[in-house]
């Protein structure tokens, strides 16, 4: 059978994340509704087990070269493992890895390509893809006729369960020639350091305004914070007094943050503040006022107090 | 060192953005285009550089609507050369392929030593230009880009990864790299120093032949999200509203078990 | 402070020959050589005059020497109660070697004008203090915040980046009639300038629909710009941004040219303050008043049948007040609302204390807080409420989002702020549609 799904794997370092399970998942849906096989990319060095259970067959380019990431050195081996699975669909995240290699390859081939895709679907020999942009406020339905149609999708479309499975695909390694003369080396890679607070670099925020009353009361929220494992931020007037430091703040004077989550405590939803964070995902607002402005922009609400609120939510997750 | 940096316009995200009648494309009649916030990033980091190293900074864009005013303002803020790239279709949306191939042919004769550019664009359907420009012109590449170091006929990169994560890596020059983020903010270019450039700064149009752009993804239609609405109000108690709250988080991953 | 001086080394002089006779005893002691050692009179400090030629090289910025340190400035600067400021502490920190274009420093005057007032040399910080930012921003030397600021204004047309083609969205809710020029461009009589607080910010839109609703009442034939409406943008002009400034004016003077009005008329005392003392000076002139000075003679035509019962004090603004004199005509309008009781702060008038947002400060806070003990807006609440009073009234569009944080945050949420265009209609019966 011939491969019609080819996922890209991208495990640069420590675990295979979350991303390549959800596409092993789609990837199979729709290489059932091509009539092919599914395969996984697996570029690295020291590829060790596969985990990749859902897949039918594994293309492995192993070389200590690739221990280390550049781009051109890995899309010289993703090149050779397409020329050898010669699959209908590309899939990978728009991870750097899927910004670095997708459309580059796509457009080195020839072939079409749609990015940012949060859903995918087959129409006889034609890819679906509906993607997101103009940063969410619109969807494209995007038709993909060459070959192979290369997707990259935004991570979280899809279930990562689907694509996990025991059991271990069929080895095929490929050899691929000059990857030390692709003009690029891969050096190190750097884990991040504990130094400092990033607000704009959590996926969950912890937010807080004037409705805490007081410095003392902050510890009841910071709690909260601790156990979800991420930090707080705050509205201007917290930062103002002085009950948080600078890198906290959200807002118009503060940092713009983009958070998956984003849950207002006490938040009014003054203009300033909401420039600051309007973006984000999914906005849960906690204001014991129901005409607060932040449940103009709010996704879920409650005028619930925050401070019986808090104590409920940090019990439940584990305090 | 010899820069470049792909700069291009983009409907600005301010405005309520709407679809045309066909259903292909958002209406453009009324919008204002911008700068895209990227792009600024990469000209920043290219003064930066031309600033640390020497050399020159030449600012590429295609005919867009208010692009002069995006070139004036490079050259307020430091860039030595603006070029307008000419023949594709002013009005319409011109997708990144051949966005790449039109300024990939004006680099094959101009041979910088750096290609800078945007990490992404709000409407880039077809993919980062970074990648397929350096794909066009078979150049070393790299992009999610937060640091650039020249050193000789080579270039030092570090790229976030993702979750603090970063990778270093060495190109060989000419490469195209797509930038994240610059060492730092965007420069502010006072007002008169613009005004300025759009007396004194000539941009030099350059035609460009009509690209070969490959098979291209068909965009059948454009449509806004499923409405949402106001926020919906969660009901009950204190207990009751937390447990919603906790679904919804475990919903997004966000939380273990 | 003498200025300059060049500190000249010590010249000694001794006598060779030198005797002291004494005139009571008549004795005689030598003293010549070294014990008839003296110093020359010479000059003792050592003041560059760099400082001072950089900042007088300036156009503006020639008056910063002229300060001879009496000090007066000090008491009435409005930054140096809760800072360390004033025109003499700017001065003997440029005299002793500090670059006024790189210090924070530079960026905590609002402009309020106090201490021009005071000033018997007549040292002008409302020129100084632009000429000099000027320089710091064309070296990139400019808070980020202001930045914002600046690139959102010449992009969008407002401080606050908003859509400008929404600048008219306020007139839906305003329960009447709103004429917009562009649509119908017959000649008018009120200009109505409505300025970005008014037109986006929450608070300003309600002050801006009830002022829509008092025009009606009272007869006023008005139009307004709408979204071809740009700010004027003096407070970036203060802020060290003359480009910017220049390059709204000709787009405002292109605009106002379309149409025929007689005055103009705005809520905001720097727009009023630009069309009155700075467009003239560009050539363009414009009948212009501020929004009380057309209302308090037509206080007799409104129906103010609802007396608001309230201790009311009243704050001047800068640049209504003290940069423009107009001290009376929000004071009569305030008198001519029944039931209310208008009591005046100790700082008022000419001596008004500067609530903080002009010259920048609007958007400068963030930056100004490591050197404020508290905001001006705050210490000007706290005197607010030592009136007594149950509501500040307010003039100025910036002002409402300032007090109102600052009654929050110095715990006197019972001291309500509102503009005077709000206690006004208060105090109206309520305006249908067909008056």
């Amino acid at each position: 059978m011939a491969v019609a799904v080819l996922v890209v794997s991208e495990r640069l370092v420590g675990e295979v994340p979350d991303v390549t399970f959800e596409l092993l998942g789609k990837g199979k849906e729709l290489a059932t509704s091509l009539g092919g096989e599914l395969g996984v990319a697996v570029i690295g060095s020291g590829v060790g087990e596969l985990p990749f259970g859902a897949a039918d067959v594994a293309y492995v380019v192993d070389d200590p070269v690739l221990s280390s990431y550049a781009p051109s050195v890995f899309e010289r081996a993703l090149r050779a493992v397409v020329e050898a699975a010669s699959p209908s669909v590309v899939l990978m995240s728009t991870g750097t890895a899927g910004i670095d290699l997708a459309a580059s390859l796509a457009a080195s081939l020839g072939a079409p390509m749609a990015s940012y895709a949060i859903d995918l679907a087959t129409e006889g020999e034609t890819i679906v893809a509906t993607s997101q942009l103009y940063g969410g406020k619109l969807l494209a339905e995007v038709a993909l006729e060459g070959r192979p149609a290369v997707v990259s999708v935004i991570p979280g479309s899809f279930p990562a369960d689907a694509g996990r499975a025991g059991g271990a695909p069929r080895i095929e390694a490929v050899p691929v020639a000059g990857l030390g003369e692709a003009g690029a080396q891969g050096m190190s890679i750097r884990e991040p350091e504990a130094t400092g607070v990033d607000i704009t670099a959590s996926d969950l925020l912890v937010s807080v305004g004037r409705g805490i009353g007081s410095k003392e009361n902050l510890e009841l929220v910071q709690e909260l914070a601790d156990v979800l494992k991420v930090p707080l931020a705050a509205s201007r007037p917290i930062i103002d007094q002085g009950w948080l430091p600078k890198p906290h703040q959200v807002g118009k004077s503060g940092k713009k943050v983009k958070p998956a989550v984003y849950l207002a405590l006490g938040i009014s939803g003054a203009p300033e503040h909401l420039e600051g964070m309007r973006s984000a995902g999914t906005i849960i607002a906690c204001n014991t006022d129901p005409k607060a402005p932040i449940f103009e922009v709010a996704h879920y609400g409650t005028t619930v107090d925050l401070f019986d609120l808090v104590p409920e939510l940090t019990e439940r997750l584990g305090g | 060192m010899n820069i470049v940096v792909v700069v291009r316009q983009l409907a600005d995200l301010v405005e309520e953005l709407e679809v045309n009648a066909e259903g292909t494309d958002i209406d453009r009649d009324f919008v204002k285009f911008v700068a895209n916030e990227w792009d600024e990033a990469a000209l920043e980091e290219a003064l930066c550089l031309k600033e640390t190293v020497g050399g020159t900074v030449t600012v590429v864009a295609l005919d867009e609507p208010d692009v002069d005013q995006t070139l004036w303002t490079a050259a307020a803020k430091g860039a030595d050369r603006l070029v307008k790239l000419t023949g594709n279709d002013p009005d319409g949306w011109v997708r990144t392929r051949e966005r790449a191939a039109r300024v990939a042919a004006w680099l094959r004769d101009n041979q910088p030593d750096l290609v800078l550019t945007g990490v992404q664009a709000a409407d880039d359907v077809d993919g980062q230009t970074a990648g397929v420009l350096a794909a066009m012109l078979g150049w070393p590449h790299a992009a999610v880009v937060v640091g650039v170091e020249p050193d000789g006929s080579q270039v030092t990169v570090t790229q976030e990864l993702g979750g603090g994560t970063l990778a270093i890596s060495t190109l060989r020059t000419p490469a195209v790299l797509g930038i994240q983020a610059a060492r730092q903010a965007p420069r502010y270019a006072p007002i008169s120093r613009i005004r300025q450039a759009q007396q004194s700064t000539p941009i030099e149009e350059v035609g460009v032949p009509e690209p070969e752009v490959g098979a291209l993804a068909t965009v059948r239609r454009l449509f806004p999200p499923p409405a949402k609405g106001g926020a919906q109000m969660l009901e009950g108690s204190a207990a009751e509203v937390a447990e919603q709250i906790v679904e919804i988080l475990r919903s997004k991953g966000l939380v273990r078990a | 402070m003498p200025i300059g001086g060049r500190k000249v080394p010590a010249q000694v002089i001794e006598l060779e020959e030198a005797v002291v006779t004494s005139t009571i005893s008549g004795r005689e002691w030598d003293v010549s050589g070294g014990p008839s050692r003296m110093l020359a009179p010479r000059v003792l400090s050592d003041y560059s005059r760099r400082g001072f030629e950089a900042i007088a090289a300036l156009d503006g910025g020639e008056s910063l020497e002229w300060c001879y340190g009496c000090g007066r400035c000090v008491p009435v600067c409005p930054v140096d109660i809760v800072g360390e400021y004033g025109l003499r502490k700017l001065h003997r920190m440029v005299q002793t070697g500090a670059d006024l274009f790189s210090a924070d420093q530079l960026w905590m005057c609002t402009t309020c004008g106090n201490c021009l007032r005071v000033c018997p040399k007549q040292v002008n910080m409302i020129k100084v203090m632009p000429a000099v930012r000027e320089v710091a921003v064309a070296n990139g030397t400019i808070p980020n915040e202001l930045q914002g600021v600046m690139e959102k204004t010449f992009r969008y047309g407002n401080a606050l980046g908003e859509n400008p083609r929404r600048r008219h969205a306020w007139t839906k809710g305003a329960g009447v009639p709103v004429r917009v020029l562009a649509q119908d461009p017959s000649p008018v009589d009120v200009l109505f300038y409505v300025e970005d607080y008014w037109s986006y910010h929450p608070r300003g839109q309600q002050a801006a629909q009830a002022f829509a609703r008092i025009l009606t009442a009272a007869g006023v034939d008005f139009a307004i710009l709408g979204a071809e409406e740009k700010t004027i943008g003096d407070s970036q002009r203060l802020a060290g941004e003359r480009g910017l400034f220049e390059a709204l004016m000709e787009d405002v003077v292109a605009t106002l040219g379309r149409y025929e009005f007689r005055r103009i008329v705005t809520p905001d005392p720097h727009a009023f303050n630009a069309l009155v003392k700075v467009y003239p000076s560009y050539g363009h002139h414009y009948e212009v008043l501020h929004y009380t000075q057309l209302l308090a003679p037509l206080m007799d035509k409104l129906p103010l049948e609802q007396p608001v019962e309230a201790r009311v004090t009243f704050h001047d603004p800068c640049y209504l007040g003290r940069h423009n004199g107009v001290y009376d005509a929000p004071r009569e309008v305030l008198r001519a609302i029944p039931g209310l009781e208008l009591v005046e702060m100790g700082r008022c008038r000419e001596n008004s204390y500067c609530c903080g947002g002009g010259g920048g400060g609007m958007w400068l806070d963030g930056f100004n807080a490591n050197h404020l003990s508290e905001r001006l807006s705050e210490r000007r609440v706290r005197e607010a409420a030592a009136t007594g009073a149950d509501i500040l009234a307010v003039c100025c569009p910036y002002e409402v989002s300032r007090f109102e944080d600052a009654a929050k945050s110095t715990g006197n949420e019972h001291l309500r702020v509102l503009d005077i265009a709000e206690l006004v209609e208060m105090a109206m019966a309520p305006v249908s549609a067909e008056a």
